[in-house]
């Protein structure tokens, strides 16, 4: 119990003192994670449209496949990753290894698929609403997708927001392909990781609990969003 | 208003995609055939209503005439000169209006950009289908959150606004207070005044008899009269839609 405590003393001493190294962890993660998210979403939400409406041989396939890499192990990933960025890999040319960009390069892998099954489902739900009405209107599916996409907004912020849960919470990944060096590489997963080894139980759970209320914080904001425009919108 | 949308317009032919024929036209859906044995035309001009118990395969019949669903047997096809251009001469309002997360003006300039209307001349045209229908103070209004005559009416705009030769009205008010019901009905009319075909499904024998000019009368997914609507109510032919007339026809 004495652990769990001190980690509170220790959480909020953290955020009392504020010290640069540890702004500058807090700063990366959420900059990495949010980079990741972004870019996932801006791919995950087409595709994920397109599988809903778009009917070709295998789709059933592709959408069992999609839910399935939904659990794509983070260490698998980080792993992939790594081999196509070491010097020797096909990417290896970007220099990327053991950078930022290697851990968002990561994460997008990882949380594209969530993102991409969520979008499927929500549209797929939308569009027995709405398939009957675009189709009168005379909409292709090409143009479907995306008017969906927009009316779908505030359910489809919830699967952008289980993406972002997904990735800020993950270690494997941005471990292995960004190697946790100080003031580089370090986001908090990695410092959890780091200090627990180390045998610092307090800092590693203080750093724990600063990562859960970055994730309170970044999902109430997001909701609060939806439901102001949800009133102002309909 | 109601001259500026009467007014020929340039943009499109004096020629038209009516008569709408069916030959023979069936639909059989987990091999029960729901509806069969459809051959009619309808012309220009006039106001048909659908009438029928439920389930007498009304829906059906429109959504087939509109080409949102495939006959499984038989032939669905426009005869008019312009048949060509059919898809983008019809519109349809559903009972349910399924409108977009976004502004009723924007509503409206949606359907109009769906039919490749130039940007600068979506709005106006907007602006004018939303007057017709009593809605311009709301035109800025998040669509979602009209109560349901306005989104009625807001569907019927947004159809009007495509200046459809042919408009399918799939029961527009049979979920509306009889207020709502009246102002869809205008609304109903001034389209029809302004030049637009009307075919219409509804199961409110007042509104038939306000509205008709002629009746096709549907029982178990078969046809059993297409006539005008004074003989239809004075002195139908069958069986079933006297017994309808009388209320005592349920299915």
């Amino acid at each position: 119990m004495s652990d769990i405590a001190a980690a509170f003393d220790q959480a909020l001493a953290l955020i009392l003192h504020a010290d640069a190294e540890l702004i500058a962890i807090v700063l990366l993660t959420l900059r990495v994670s949010l980079s990741a998210v972004a870019l996932a979403t801006l791919v995950a939400l087409p595709l994920g449209g397109a599988l809903a409406l778009y009917r070709f041989p295998g789709r059933k396939a592709l959408v069992v496949l999609l839910n399935a890499l939904m659990g794509l192990p983070p260490v698998v990933v980080g792993l992939v990753v790594y081999l196509l960025l070491s010097r020797s890999g096909p990417l290896g040319a970007l220099g990327l290894l053991f950078t930022p960009g290697a851990m968002i390069f990561a994460q997008f892998v990882l949380v594209t698929p969530i993102v991409a099954a969520l979008t499927r489902q929500v549209i797929e739900d939308l569009w027995t609403e709405y398939s009957e009405q675009l189709r009168s209107l005379g909409a292709q599916p090409g143009r479907a997708v995306f008017t969906l996409i927009w009316d779908g907004r505030y359910s489809l912020l919830t699967a952008v927001m289980a993406g972002f849960g997904r990735v800020s919470a993950e270690v494997g990944a941005v471990l292995i392909v960004g190697g946790n060096i100080a003031h580089v590489t370090r986001v908090m997963t990695t410092a959890i990781a780091l200090e627990t080894s180390k045998g610092d139980l307090p800092l590693a759970l203080g750093l724990g609990l600063l990562l859960i209320g970055l994730s309170i914080a970044i999902n109430g904001a997001a909701y609060l969003l939806r439901d102001a425009a949800r009133v102002a919108h309909g | 208003m109601a001259e500026t949308l009467l007014r020929p317009r340039p943009d499109e032919p004096a020629a038209g995609i009516l008569p709408l024929r069916l030959e023979g036209v069936a639909y059989a859906a987990g091999g029960q055939t729901l509806i069969g044995g459809l051959s009619f035309e309808l012309g220009a001009g006039s106001r048909t209503l659908v009438l029928g118990p439920n389930g007498s395969g009304k829906s059906l019949l429109l959504r087939l005439c509109h080409g949102l669903i495939a006959p499984t047997e038989g032939q669905v096809r426009w005869l008019g000169p312009a048949a060509s251009a059919a898809r983008e001469r019809q519109a349809m309002v559903f009972q349910r209006p399924v409108l977009l997360r976004r502004s009723a003006l924007a509503n409206v300039t949606y359907g109009l950009a769906l039919r490749h209307v130039p940007r600068r001349e979506r709005r106006e045209r907007a602006l004018e289908a939303l007057q017709m229908s009593g809605l311009a103070p709301l035109a800025q209004r998040p669509a979602r959150v009209l109560s349901g005559g306005e989104q009625q009416r807001l569907a019927l705009a947004r159809a009007w606004a495509l200046r459809p030769e042919v408009l399918f009205l799939d029961e527009p008010t049979a979920s509306l207070d009889p207020a709502a019901m009246r102002a869809v009905e205008a609304v109903i009319a001034a389209i029809h005044a302004a030049g637009s075909k009307i075919v219409m499904t509804t199961h409110d024998l007042g509104q038939a008899r306000r509205l008709a000019d002629e009746v096709l009368f549907l029982h178990r997914g078969r046809l059993l009269e297409h006539t005008p609507a004074e003989r239809f109510f004075a002195a139908p032919g069958s069986a079933e839609a006297r017994a309808f007339l009388r209320g005592e026809l349920l299915w």
